[in-house]
């Protein structure tokens, strides 16, 4: 077939994209040449609209050993360990095929953390979806939880923490975000750059099949009604075979036969094999006869473009390639020599004896598009004037009923259950605490991991946004007694090509930019979804969060249940009122207008690092940040947790009681000390020019929220926990 | 004491064993599937995972690896066999014990502590414990026991239900059943009750750190046994 301006377009790629192919090549590309290209060149391999705004992140620091550009991030830990993750949307898939879309996520992930040498040992998710009420919804949920689950459990690596939301944005274009996080010994650490002349590549894993081909340009375009038909772009996952790749994989890192090595992910062979040479200014030469192939007949289009699972490219020390091929026979996978490294800079490809390509490595990567999009910037919206009358009218019990009921605040015991969360024998703190945390194994060292998003706060006003959860991830890895260390991302938005969805994706990096850095708390690596979007209407720009975070003595970790009778409750941080944005306004006033509140990083910073030292003293008996849903929602978790009341203390506040207990003002957290410690923190808190104010104290049984207001623990627990389960049973 | 864990493909909690067996003593070795040879061993443990990604039917295609025909004939001299999760389907794909394990009755892989009963003390995994109600955790898709009736009516006549699903206080009601399994069945022996089928993981409690230490009771009360 006759390459033209046509098939360009069908690839996706626009008008002026294929001039500048041609003009590169000084030809018309072949179809096999133009697939590479538009795989490559697709949003979501050559990062073109966010390339330019991504370069402002701070990304490293003391503890960074390797910032974004690899496989994943990589911190240090001390001790020579280290801590290899990154989290990665696939949000397309899943939404086409939610069962397989969610499972090849979490491989995909996965494969990214291992082929950089570690083990996973944590497993996390981000999952939003549309309206409970959308009639796709409850079946989307069930078959990413399924397919989270069918992986990571196969896997046997625990699924320790997650976020889900719901939200009409998501009807048509849901969200599923995974991470992992492995460990490796830092001078056992693996990178993809090739080096070296005539070396071997070799193939192993899977077969390639045809599935998944052009799935990375599925996942840079936009939705309309012919979503159905886009079904066989969707991979096809099979954990037992990743189980069997990994610990091959590991098996042969133990020793010295790798030069460099790069899983096939989006784009399969294609990316892999470019992105090897492109980092080592090397060319490559692969002859396609030689790939393992699981059908007959395919074309080298097709094994160039296929997105099969399970598969990795290794550039192999010359002479090692038996050694190499008995580990891989011994976990009966499949193995071939493809190909080698050449001085030429140019992928060259061969197929019955013929050069069926030969592209230059650095028009791909190097010359590849890059926009600077239009964009629009927003304005912070003006506060709302809420009436007090607003507020007298309504029963505190009631609205804590709601808002403990809420589908975003509820109980996700349902979600979490369906995960494997103790395999490995090192999770200390399960699913629903303010972080996931697991033991660093045979050490007295521990890593949290949290994952977050605020997608309203992003949606009214995008700067505050990007700050607001970075300090949230702060602050659920402190709360948990860990300093925090780094972050990965994932921005979720929708099309770049309209200027207000790249204005929240702009000023959301920025806010990310501006709160990492004060914090320092680097971005390490992370993964842009853009395009999440059916038809003309975007989602709420959501990037989701990882955080991690090192706890030295694992028996100092915190978590959120109130633990004793007669131990004092406080709260680190100014209550100020701030209702706008809060679930409150959005739930009970169905107001939607209004200021997300207002970041103030230094007194997160303040803030948290102060409760580190409490923690370190040993005066902390529980922790929790305050997020979504204010304090009183904190609190209620704190009781339903650890079976305990609370008597809270009158008021001093000159804010109404309503907006005390369900503001969302940022940078708060609740703590449990035992009364005897209370001059010795409150000391530590006004040294360091924290505020604080006293709460309660802890009792059995109920909460009494003032002399007419009392709701018992089980009273509580059943509001929390009773929708999800419902609504999946319904 | 000596022990072996079998590492099929796919098995993913052998390391955990391994871990609990040498925490409580046992000299343990990790053997593959394809070997033939048992090494010289107190007690085999097949442990839990997705053995050949659970294709076909779960424990169906590890039950025929070659490591096996050992296992069995080690089983049945009078060896100490025990198989959780994984190595429970393993075990009654074998016919080691009798029952089949089907999927949990509401479809749902379940992670979670649960509470089991164990008053079967007439063996060498249970003697001399001192409580009956433990704290266990279970991980599994595929852990309602079932079988036939004439099958039940054998395994009652002699004695070889292990253990239980119950409450904290040792009631065995259908509502605190995970998965729908007959009778509220968690384990199983074969007759002559050196052949222990579970699906709880004690490996996965065995330090206060992790989901509770009942675990702990059992393999140090079972080391002892051993001895």
């Amino acid at each position: 077939m006759e390459v033209n301006e046509q098939i360009a377009i069908d690839h996706g790629l626009k008008k002026d994209e294929y001039k500048k192919i041609c003009d590169l090549l000084k030809r018309t590309p072949n179809l096999t040449e133009l697939g590479i290209f538009s795989a490559m060149w697709n949003e979501h391999c050559s990062y073109k609209s966010s390339r330019l705004h991504l370069k402002k992140l701070p990304t490293k620091g003391k503890k960074v050993i390797q910032g974004p550009g690899e496989n994943a991030g990589v911190i240090d830990i001390e001790d020579g360990d280290a801590i290899v993750f990154k989290i990665e949307s696939h949000n397309h898939p899943s939404f086409i095929e939610p069962y397989q879309g969610a499972a090849t996520g979490v491989g995909g992930i996965m494969r990214d953390v291992f082929t950089m040498g570690a083990r996973p040992i944590a497993n996390l998710n981000s999952i939003h979806f549309g309206s409970p009420q959308h009639k796709k919804t409850k079946n989307l949920l069930r078959g990413v939880v399924h397919g989270i689950g069918g992986y990571g459990n196969c896997m046997g690596v625990p699924t320790i923490a997650g976020q889900t939301s719901f939200d009409s944005s998501y009807n048509g274009n849901i969200l599923v975000n995974a991470m992992t996080l492995g460990l490796v010994k830092k001078n056992k650490i693996f990178y993809s750059k090739a080096a070296g002349l005539n070396k071997p590549v070799i193939y192993v894993g899977s077969k390639t099949g045809r599935d998944g081909i052009h799935g990375a340009s599925m996942a840079s375009a936009s939705f309309d009604e012919k979503i159905e038909e886009k079904k066989p772009t969707v991979q096809v996952g099979d954990p037992f075979t990743e189980k069997l790749l990994l610990e091959a994989c590991l098996e042969l890192m133990a020793g010295d036969s790798i030069i460099a090595i790069q899983d096939m992910g989006a784009a399969g062979l294609t990316s892999s094999s470019i992105e090897m040479a492109s980092k080592g200014n090397l060319g490559i030469e692969i002859n396609l006869n030689k790939v393992p192939c699981r059908e007959t007949k395919m074309t080298p289009y097709e094994i160039m473009l296929s997105e099969s699972q399970e598969r990795m490219l290794i550039v192999l020390e010359n002479g090692k390639e038996e050694h190499a091929k008995k580990i891989f026979d011994k976990w009966n996978l499949d193995f071939a020599v493809i190909g080698k490294t050449t001085n030429s800079k140019n992928i060259e490809l061969f197929f019955d004896n013929e050069k069926v390509a030969n592209i230059p490595v650095n028009t791909l990567v190097e010359n590849s598009p890059m926009y600077d999009r239009k964009w629009k910037k927003s304005k912070l919206p003006k506060k709302n004037k809420i009436k007090k009358e607003t507020f007298t009218k309504l029963k505190i019990k009631d609205v804590l009923k709601k808002i403990l009921s809420n589908q975003n605040i509820c109980s996700k015991e349902w979600i979490w259950q369906q995960y494997d969360h103790t395999v490995m024998g090192d999770t200390i703190q399960k699913p629903g605490g303010d972080s996931g945390v697991v033991r660093v194994h045979g050490t007295d060292k521990a890593v949290a991991a949290s994952v977050d998003s605020s997608a309203v706060y992003c949606w009214a006003h995008p700067l505050t946004g990007g700050k607001q959860i970075v300090a949230e991830s702060w602050r659920n890895l402190v709360s948990v007694g860990a300093k925090p260390i780094a972050i990965t991302n994932c921005l979720n938005f929708g099309s770049p090509e309209n200027e207000d969805n790249m204005g929240e994706f702009v000023e959301c990096v920025q806010g990310i930019g501006e709160a990492s850095k004060y914090l320092n708390f680097p971005v390490v690596s992370g993964n842009v979804s853009f395009y999440n979007q059916t038809k003309e209407v975007g989602i709420k720009p959501t990037p989701s969060i990882g955080g991690v975070g090192l706890i030295k003595n694992y028996k100092k970790m915190i978590t959120m249940d109130f633990k004793e009778n007669d131990n004092l409750v406080l709260v680190i941080g100014k209550t100020e009122g701030h209702i706008d944005q809060s679930l409150f306004a959005r739930s009970i006033l169905d107001e939607k207008n209004g200021p997300p509140p207002e970041v103030n990083l230094f007194n997160e910073k303040n803030n948290g690092e102060s409760l580190l030292i409490l923690i370190e003293n040993d005066y902390i008996r529980s922790a929790h940040d305050v997020s979504l849903g204010g304090l009183l929602t904190a609190i209620s978790k704190m009781c339903i947790k650890g079976n305990k009341g609370i008597k809270l203390r009158k008021l001093k506040n000159l804010i109404n009681e309503i907006e005390y207990f369900f503001s969302e003002d940022q940078g708060r957290y609740v703590i449990e000390i035992n009364p005897k410690n209370l001059k010795k923190v409150t000391n530590i808190l006004d040294k360091n020019s924290v505020y604080h104010e006293e709460l309660g104290v802890i009792i059995d049984n109920e909460m009494i929220i003032n002399e007419k207001t009392k709701v018992t623990i089980d009273e509580l627990r059943s509001y929390n926990t009773s929708w999800l389960i419902n609504y999946m049973s319904a | 004491m000596k022990s072996s864990v079998i590492t099929f493909p796919g098995s993913n909690c052998d390391r955990d064993m391994d871990v609990a067996l040498k925490k409580f003593g046992f000299k343990n070795k990790m053997v593959w599937h394809n070997d033939n040879e048992l090494p010289k061993s107190d007690l085999v443990v097949l442990p839990g995972g997705f053995s050949y990604g659970d294709y076909l039917r779960c424990g169906s295609m590890a039950a025929k690896s070659k490591i096996m025909q050992s296992v069995i004939n080690f089983a049945k001299s009078g060896g100490l066999v025990m198989g959780i999760c994984n190595g429970f389907q393993i075990l009654v794909e074998t016919g080691l014990v009798p029952g089949v394990l089907l999927r949990n009755k509401y479809l749902e892989f379940i992670c979670k502590n649960v509470f089991v009963k164990i008053d079967n003390k007439d063996n060498q995994y249970f003697k001399n414990l001192n409580k009956e109600v433990f704290e266990f955790h279970i991980a599994h898709n595929e852990g309602n026991y079932f079988c036939t009736n004439d099958q039940l009516k054998e395994i009652q006549d002699n004695n070889q239900v292990a253990i239980y699903y119950c409450n904290d206080d040792g009631k065995t009601d259908e509502k605190y059943n995970p998965n729908g399994s007959l009778n509220n069945i968690a384990g199983i022996f074969n007759k002559e009750k050196n052949v222990l089928g579970m699906m709880p993981h004690p490996e996965r409690m065995i330090d206060k750190s992790l989901s509770g230490e009942d675990g702990s009771i059992f393999f140090k009360n079972l080391i002892n046994n051993i001895k």
